[in-house]
């Protein structure tokens, strides 16, 4: 085994070896645990741009040791796999940052970043995951590892929240584990291959159909497609550091992630096409679109209101890859970043509103940019991505989306992205309204003081960042290095040339 | 291995060791505990010795006193004697130094303790290594005598009252197997499984004493609903003493089903179905009971139930690819061993921190016991079959057996099983996490209880990835 094989494993180990250290550091041990947290932050950083360099002039990154008779657990770096492992490791750091600042002084914080890292871990691994077994290994160690951060508070809402999150998400694992294990006892190979391998093996495609609705159904539940969404509006419980993380980078997007992978890896798209199982999964995703963006409407409490947000906006990288075109894969997985950073922004908006004056509702945010007009100057651009103007990345996931809806023929789902974007407007822009031009109030619900700055640099510095990206990388979105850039190299080997 | 290393007898050794250590533990009470953990150690070596001489040399046969087999006693190590005999040892050696500072708290168990523990541990080993039928008789007679021996240690009410339903049912197991074992004999004039294996030519002949040694090891091992023993006894013992009933000495009496069932490989249907529909009732009677218990440990032991039942689920799926599913079937009785225990160890450490083990009174355990919950949850994880643990390489290659065949129903139930467990783990970590509204008491736990329980506990993830190199052992023992 050489050095190439090992690069993978020491991508996951630099969360994994930090987590399990801190959860040996005693509660006081603060400094050694921040060290230990940002060290493997930027040395995980450091590794992918390595491996970057290497896959951009042809180098194979593989670790691969046999697991169960005849399957291996693969570790493998593709265009596809270093988007998502990217998208991670930064917006990691940046939560890491931000949940420093935000759990100062409270109780079990070694429990929750030594969670916290393995949580990171368990999706870098997905994100690497070169077969169909490893990606359910990791899946499932996702599931287990958020567990006990949902719960954290341990309060008797946490403890409900989480036996509502398991159970949607262990049915999912087990629909996985199911499909899986079908898939293999007809096909004998489960390795993510471009275009998929399920094509030319003369398999009954009343069977393959099977197979594939178990498969979506199975991803589907973290991906909070439509009936199995459930869950997540009851996991906004989570501290807020959690929520981020889990609509931004690590729950939602394994699910959606999933998605891409077994339309894209597993059966092909364009074999996909061909059974007739990509309009339906178009369908089911444009429901869910409509559907989040309505209940959004009615939410008075802001997490609520973004996480029935996130269920809608997570169903545009499964729209975008079921629209089953080139142009609409781009805006589907180019949405897997976008939204990251726009919705992780809207969170770590959110969490300071609630840390600093103890705002939770829609309804007391009247005047808040006023006394805040730092974060709600982020959580406004962030606002405007998620609606889709220009110039904000959000515009930029869109057009490549309806320009690929109409490059294939289906033109109803410009009316869809029409629809949802006015129902973005409508639930964000009056909250931009009352934030920035009503009065604030005489006192606000629970105030704390940070002198002359609006709240501390920590809470503040994340979401400024991550909002600038946004900005940054819609208005320069065809330069070189930009997420847009590296997702076109990726589509173009996922369709027959 | 150097060559005279390779040269003892450590067959024998793994036996007449601990049988050696009981009677010195016996003979100085006062210093039991340190005699006995010093021959759990080299009980432990021992095994790992016997490991070693089969995966370099190959099965091996050692003949006691060099008569060979009508005459004299023989003993037989293949593959999946030296994989029982290594778990035994994993385990065994966790129990020993979990048991010396769990026991501390009440002298007078010690000196009673240690020799029922390693007479225990020496009849395991002799069962595991014996190669005729009168020979398992024997030993598994002396296991089951012992196992009660260290049910009735508690001493208290329903512990005893556990303990003598305990000792009628295995009374009754062993009965109805020599039973088996003399209308054996009185067939084909021979005990020697090898040679028994050559002689019988099926028909009623084999079918009744086969019927009758196969029904008393049921009852042995706890499959439904020949369960009903289990759970008072495995539930009132010790912490130590429950772990090592559960992990292993249930494992011991479907080994020798399994041995049995390789040997004379019965024909027909019927019975393997009959089997697997044991296991699966016992699947769902057991989670839905475990679900529905309010203490810690009784829970724990329904779950024993009901993990019992995956290890008969290969029976029915052995047609096709018979290294695949009873190589699952093993498997998931190793990872049962090592998980098991692990639990029953942080159930007794969560008992002595609270000095209860209401389950709804769990009281932010998880703050006080990171270690204990840890070893729970990992040992809850490889139990609900999920990855990475010994518990998922056993459930996927039960599960690739069944969906290669097309045998939707046992699919379904080892996935609905799965589902039941982790919604019962699951339940006991919720409540780990939120307060109780009521005081308790609170005990300071040793350091070493905890983390013998989360070592076995890490062996069962650890158990996950080695199966590559462990299932190889299980070729030319599996039918």
């Amino acid at each position: 085994m050489n050095a190439n094989a090992w690069l993978p494993l020491l991508v996951l180990a630099s969360s994994l070896v930090p987590g399990l250290i801190i959860f040996m550091l005693p509660e006081r041990a603060a400094a050694l645990r921040i060290t230990l947290n940002l060290g493997g932050a930027v040395i995980k950083i450091v590794l992918l741009v390595l491996m970057m360099i290497g896959v951009f002039h042809g180098v194979e990154y593989e670790f691969r040791i046999p697991l169960v008779p005849g399957l291996d657990f693969v570790l493998h770096a593709d265009a596809l796999s270093l988007m998502f492992v990217n998208l991670s490791a930064v917006l990691w750091l940046a939560t890491t940052v931000y949940a420093i600042g935000y759990l100062e002084n409270s109780p079990n914080r070694s429990r929750f970043f030594g969670y916290f890292s393995l949580c990171v871990t368990a999706t870098v691994g997905l994100a690497m995951s070169g077969n169909l077994l490893t990606f359910l290994v990791f899946y499932e160690a996702l599931t287990l590892t958020t567990y006990p951060l949902v719960v954290h508070r341990g309060t008797e809402v946490a403890r409900k929240a989480g036996r509502t999150y398991l159970s949607y998400t262990l049915l999912g694992g087990v629909l996985l584990l199911a499909g899986t294990i079908w898939l293999y006892s007809l096909t004998g190979t489960l390795e993510f291959v471009d275009r998929g391998f399920i094509d030319g093996r003369g398999i009954d495609p009343a069977v393959l159909r099977m197979i594939f609705l178990v498969l979506i159904l199975g991803v589907g539940v973290k991906a909070a497609l439509l009936p199995l969404h459930a869950w997540l509006p009851q996991a906004m419980v989570a501290p807020a550091p959690v929520s981020a993380l889990l609509h931004a980078v690590a729950v939602v997007k394994a699910g959606a992630f999933g998605v891409v992978r077994i339309v894209y890896d597993v059966f092909g798209v364009e074999f996909a096409a061909s059974l007739g199982v990509t309009l339906p999964l178009a369908l089911l995703a444009a429901l869910t679109i409509l559907y989040g963006s309505i209940r959004a409407l009615f939410q008075d409490d802001l997490k609520r209101r973004l996480a029935f947000s996130t269920i809608s906006q997570v169903s545009y990288i499964t729209l975008g890859v079921a629209i089953a075109g080139p142009i609409a894969t781009i805006g589907g997985l180019v949405h897997l970043v976008h939204q990251g950073f726009m919705k992780i922004t809207l969170f770590f908006c959110a969490g300071n509103y609630a840390e600093t004056l103890g705002v939770h509702k829609v309804s007391e945010m009247r005047g808040i940019g006023r006394r805040m007009p730092w974060t709600t100057a982020a959580f406004t651009l962030a606002a405007f991505g998620m609606i889709g103007v220009p110039p904000t990345v959000g515009f930029v996931s869109k057009w490549y989306l309806g320009l690929g809806a109409l490059d294939v023929g289906q033109d109803w789902v410009v009316f869809v992205l029409a629809a949802s974007s006015l129902l973005n407007a409508a639930y964000f822009l009056p909250i931009l309204r009352t934030a920035w031009f009503d009065p604030p109030p005489e006192e606000w619900p629970h105030e704390r003081s940070f002198g002359r700055k609006e709240t501390a640099w920590m809470l503040l510095l994340p979401p400024l960042a991550t909002a600038a990206a946004t900005l940054v990388w819609g208005l320069f979105a065809s330069m070189p290095g930009t997420p847009l850039d590296w997702v076109q190299f990726i589509a173009a080997r996922k369709y027959a040339p | 291995m150097s060559t005279w290393l390779a040269q003892l007898p450590w067959m024998m050794g793994a036996i007449l060791l601990p049988l050696l250590g009981a009677l010195l533990a016996f003979l100085l009470p006062r210093r039991a505990a340190v005699v006995g953990l010093g021959a759990a150690i080299l009980t432990a070596a021992a095994a790992i010795g016997v490991l070693v001489q089969v995966i370099s040399g190959g099965a091996r046969v050692y003949l006691l006193g060099g008569w060979s087999a009508p005459l004299g006693i023989s003993l037989v190590a293949d593959g999946l004697s030296v994989l029982m005999l290594a778990i035994t040892a994993v385990v065994g050696v966790a129990v020993s130094i979990y048991a010396r500072v769990y026991l501390a708290s009440s002298p007078d168990k010690v000196p009673r303790f240690w020799p029922l523990w390693l007479f225990l541990w020496a009849a395991l080993n002799a069962l595991f290594q014996a190669g005729d039928a009168f020979n398992l008789y024997v030993t598994l007679e002396l296991m089951g005598l012992s196992a009660v021996a260290l049910v009735a240690l508690t001493g208290s009410g329903p512990a005893l009252w556990g303990a003598m339903r305990y000792l009628l049912v295995s009374l009754l197991g062993s009965l109805a197997y020599l039973v088996g074992v003399a209308l054996l004999y009185h067939a084909y004039g021979t005990v020697d499984l090898a040679l028994l294996g050559e002689r019988a030519d099926g028909g009623l002949v084999l079918a009744v004493p086969l019927g009758a040694m196969i029904a008393g090891l049921l009852l042995k091992t706890g499959l439904f609903p020949f369960h009903v023993w289990l759970p008072p006894a495995h539930g009132s013992a010790r912490a130590p003493v429950s772990a090592l009933l559960s992990g292993l000495v249930v494992k011991a009496s479907f080994y020798l089903v399994l041995r049995l069932w390789f040997t004379f490989a019965p024909e027909g249907e019927g019975l393997p179905l009959l089997l697997g529909s044991l296991g699966a009732a016992a699947i769902f009677w057991g989670s839905v009971q475990a679900l529905r218990q309010k203490r810690l440990k009784l829970l724990v032991a329904y779950s024993t139930v009901a993990q019992l039942g995956y290890l008969f689920l290969a029976f029915p799926l052995a047609k096709l690819d018979p290294a695949l599913a009873w190589g699952g079937s093993i498997y998931l009785a190793l990872s049962h061993a090592l998980a098991k225990s692990s639990m029953f160890l942080a159930a007794g450490s969560i008992m002595t921190q609270g000095g209860h083990d209401e389950i709804d009174e769990l009281d932010r355990v998880v703050e006080r016991m990171p270690l204990t919950l840890a070893a729970f949850a990992l040992a809850g994880i490889s139990l609900s079959g999920l990855p990475p643990s010994g518990g998922f390489v056993g459930k996927w290659m039960l599960l690739q057996a069944a969906m290669s065949q097309g045998q939707w129903f046992w699919a379904f139930v080892l996935i609905v099983g799965g589902l039941l467990t982790a919604t019962y783990v699951f339940r006991v970590l919720g409540f780990a996490f939120t307060k109780s509204p009521h005081e308790h008491e609170r005990h300071d736990v040793p350091r070493t209880m905890e983390w013998t329980a989360l070592v076995l506990a890490l062996g069962a993830v650890l158990l996950g990835f080695v199966a590559p190199w462990a299932l190889p052992l299980l070729d030319g023992v599996l039918p």
